[in-house]
């Protein structure tokens, strides 16, 4: 049977990590499993984790008034959920829906802003692979911004 | 390279057999065209003149292989466009055609393919896939990447339903905002580029949507791996004799009615990030 750094390894986000590192990370880890409808955290609630998706998708939602819950960006395996943990005030900035059967790994979040605390190294090398993530998501939130397909002329190859 | 009609400049009538609605402003019509022989290849666009209005190129979007029928879906953004889509299984348009280029399905033989589409760019790419689902033997891995802006927006759902139900060919749609009663994904189409299940190295990718995802995609598709040379884009510019003489659609040093629309991304990819072309 695999151990839990070994299995933590083979997540995208652990590959090419020392393994001083995972063991460091696999000390604050548990294994969670959500429902489908499921949520993984609620807006505002404290950001006292982050999660590796496993297997299934979650949904990022936040609350419109007059139009209910609107979904902002799925999420799926192998990606990470939850970056709020690591900014103050630590609390999380929109819910977090399992949209079908979620196997994933949890971090308890003070227990890695601890070690990251005494062991730069590890920090560096925590926001060396979050920070891709963030960059990533900011850049798709940008073009989603620009509302590409609604300039709408594609197939009409011109605005007549 | 393609063979011009006999005489270009001159509309033939086709009927519309039939119109289906998609979303809320676009619709597929069918046309028969008078010349029975009317066939075109995955890629080429057609003039379409609404008689009294005026004529704009559509994209031609049905199957290949279906001699002597033009399917065109059009979305309704101005005048010649909504006489378009108002018309009736029996009425006559104008149509000159098919002209431009195609995409490239012999270069993708053997090799995996990957399509990116955004909103109405799935149009152009549907001929693509009747194709390569037809010829699916002839194709790698073969991976369709669809984006829209709401689950409203998607076109052809039906379809892209049993291409998804297929076992060869893998379907992800994505739409950039969604209710909760969507359970599709939620994000920009070039988001799904990393779940594409096919070797980059050995993949020819067909790109068709607005310029700015093309822009993306096209990165996109570069850091994952896939050459520049195997990356096709099909560009929109505003086509009026679509025989390359009367300069309007004329895109740095290339005129798109005759060079294009698709072009070999490694060669037009700086024209994406020239202001005012």
């Amino acid at each position: 049977m695999k151990s839990l750094e070994e299995v933590l390894a083979e997540h995208p986000f652990f590959r090419g990590m020392k393994e001083e590192h995972i063991r460091l990370f696999a000390g604050c880890a548990a294994h969670v499993r959500f429902e489908a409808g499921a949520f993984l955290f609620r807006e505002g609630d404290p950001a006292d984790r982050f999660f590796l998706l496993r297997h299934g998708r979650v949904a990022l939602e936040v609350q419109v008034p007059g139009r209910g819950p609107t979904v902002i960006q799925t999420l799926g395996e192998g990606d990470v959920v939850g970056w709020s943990w690591m900014v103050p005030p630590y609390r999380w900035a929109f819910d977090g829906r399992a949209l079908e059967l979620v196997r994933a790994w949890s971090f308890d979040a003070a227990c890695i802003r601890g070690k990251a605390e005494r062991d730069p190294s590890l920090g560096y090398e925590l926001l060396r692979r979050l920070l891709p993530v963030v960059v990533e998501r900011l850049q798709a939130t940008r073009l989603q911004l620009l509302d590409v397909y609604g300039e709408g002329k594609r197939s009409v190859r011109s605005p007549a | 390279m393609y063979a011009v009609p006999p005489d270009p400049y001159l509309p033939e009538p086709a009927v519309v057999v039939r119109r289906r609605r998609e979303t809320q402003d676009t619709w597929t019509l069918e046309l028969r065209p008078a010349s029975e022989e009317f066939c075109f290849q995955p890629g080429q666009f057609n003039m379409l003149y609404a008689f009294g209005v005026g004529e704009v190129p559509v994209s031609l979007s049905g199957p290949p292989d279906r001699r002597g029928v033009a399917v065109h879906t059009v979305r309704a953004v101005g005048a010649v466009t909504t006489a378009l889509v108002q018309l009736r299984p029996g009425a006559v348009v104008g149509v000159r055609g098919p002209f431009g280029t195609t995409w490239p399905l012999a270069e993708a033989e053997g090799r995996d393919l990957l399509v990116v589409a955004g909103g109405i760019g799935l149009a152009p790419l549907r001929p693509v896939l009747y194709h390569v689902l037809t010829h699916r033997e002839r194709y790698g891995r073969v991976a369709v990447l669809y984006g829209a802006r709401t689950p409203q927006d998607l076109l052809y759902r039906v379809e892209l339903g049993r291409w998804r139900n297929r076992l060869d060919v893998q379907v992800e749609v994505t739409v950039d905002r969604a209710d909760h009663t969507w359970r599709g994904h939620v994000g920009v189409v070039t988001t799904l580029l990393p779940r594409a299940a096919v070797d980059p190295g050995e993949t020819v990718a067909l790109v068709c949507g607005p310029e700015v995802m093309m822009r993306f995609a096209a990165a996109g598709l570069e850091r994952l791996g896939v050459p520049r040379e195997s990356i096709y884009v099909s560009v929109e510019r505003n086509m009026k004799c679509a025989v390359g003489l009367c300069g309007h659609c004329q895109w740095g040093p290339h005129v798109v009615c005759r060079q294009g629309p698709v072009f070999r991304y490694g060669d037009v990819g700086w024209l994406f990030r020239v202001h005012e072309v």
